[in-house]
């Protein structure tokens, strides 16, 4: 085998196989593992896809929100075992790749048009 | 005082943790399984070591003396030897295989490999000096500067730092971490970077320890 096919097969070990097809502009629930003091649990974060990265394994996901008030981005590892799951609540209309440009609105202007086309699931 | 391996660097990826999720850096390398082609004693040679081969070559790609060295080890041609002292060499044999399963997950290793070249590299790439001003009618972007003083001593010190080859020197990166090791396809994972490009050959070893050990 090549170099690059051996690197592949590493990396397919790691990969999730379910993962749901995740658009720029869509609403997600983003399970995080996070343990505390020894135990584990999972922290639901909720927000809009504004960036998407793809790398095989290395692909993220931007997600924002607002958080009392103040814009909270995070940025989220797909493959990552500290993913628990991932859920789509909204497809959303977006005309560009990447929506930088919402961390400049705020209140009613960051809104995104539902899109109706695209399976939730 | 112990064995180590050689390998060809494949290339980098990340896997991750299994306990805590932490993405962990690797350099996958394909290493052995290298032959041992030559036994060094006490009594004959004066040191104990063993001496072990890798890279499989076309016959003709080597010259006689090299492929008669090789025969009495029953080896096929290889392109590459190595040796590695041990405190005794009798539990070794002419013809034996060194394969991955030498080392384990966690394990400490050094790795020596050559960097990548950079050809002749000027002052800020090779020893990171400062760039001159820009604009304001500056001419100095890229310049050394001052190399010493005047009439004294009338010459540049020994030393000085200037322009040159750079890379493509041996490195040794030490204590590096063996994430995994694959003995089916004989592959290493070690955390972190490597010298070289994937391709290169790498000489892995078990981390050599300085200084008195703590307890």
């Amino acid at each position: 085998m090549k170099a690059q096919e051996i690197i592949r097969s590493i990396e397919a070990e790691q990969l999730k196989s379910d993962l749901p097809t995740i658009h720029v502009g869509d609403t997600v629930r983003v399970g995080v593992r996070i343990s505390e003091g020894g135990k584990e649990r999972v922290q639901p974060y909720e927000g809009t896809v504004i960036a998407m990265r793809n790398g095989g394994i290395n692909e993220t996901i931007t997600v924002r929100r607002i958080f009392q008030g103040v814009g909270v981005e995070r940025v989220f590892l797909l493959h990552s075992p500290r993913i628990a799951s991932i859920k789509v609540l909204r497809r959303g209309k977006a005309r560009r790749a990447k929506l930088y440009y919402l961390r400049d609105r705020v209140g009613k202007a960051t809104r995104l048009k539902q899109r109706f086309d695209r399976p939730l699931e | 005082m112990s064995v180590g391996i050689l390998g060809t660097k494949l290339g980098m990826t990340q896997i991750f943790d299994e306990e805590s999720g932490v993405a962990i850096p690797v350099t996958v390398v394909q290493a052995g399984p290298c032959v041992i082609t030559q036994i060094k004693t006490k009594e004959t040679d004066g040191y104990a070591s063993i001496q072990v081969g890798y890279g499989e070559v076309a016959a003709k790609a080597l010259n006689k003396p090299k492929l008669g060295h090789l025969a009495k080890a029953g080896a096929p041609p290889l392109r590459h030897l190595e040796e590695y002292h041990t405190s005794s060499s009798d539990q070794f044999e002419l013809g034996q295989q060194i394969k991955v399963d030498a080392f384990e997950a966690g394990q400490l290793v050094d790795v020596v490999g050559t960097s990548i070249g950079r050809g002749f590299a000027g002052y800020q790439k090779r020893h990171n000096f400062k760039r001159g001003p820009m604009a304001h009618g500056s001419k100095n972007h890229r310049l050394p500067g001052s190399t010493g003083a005047g009439t004294t001593p009338g010459r540049v010190y020994p030393g000085k730092r200037m322009a040159g080859r750079m890379g493509n020197v041996q490195v040794t990166i030490r204590k590096l971490t063996v994430v995994k090791v694959d003995s089916d396809r004989d592959l290493i994972l070690i955390k972190g970077a490597v010298p070289g490009k994937p391709g290169a050959l790498l000489n892995i070893k078990p981390a050599k320890t300085i200084g008195k050990k703590k307890g």
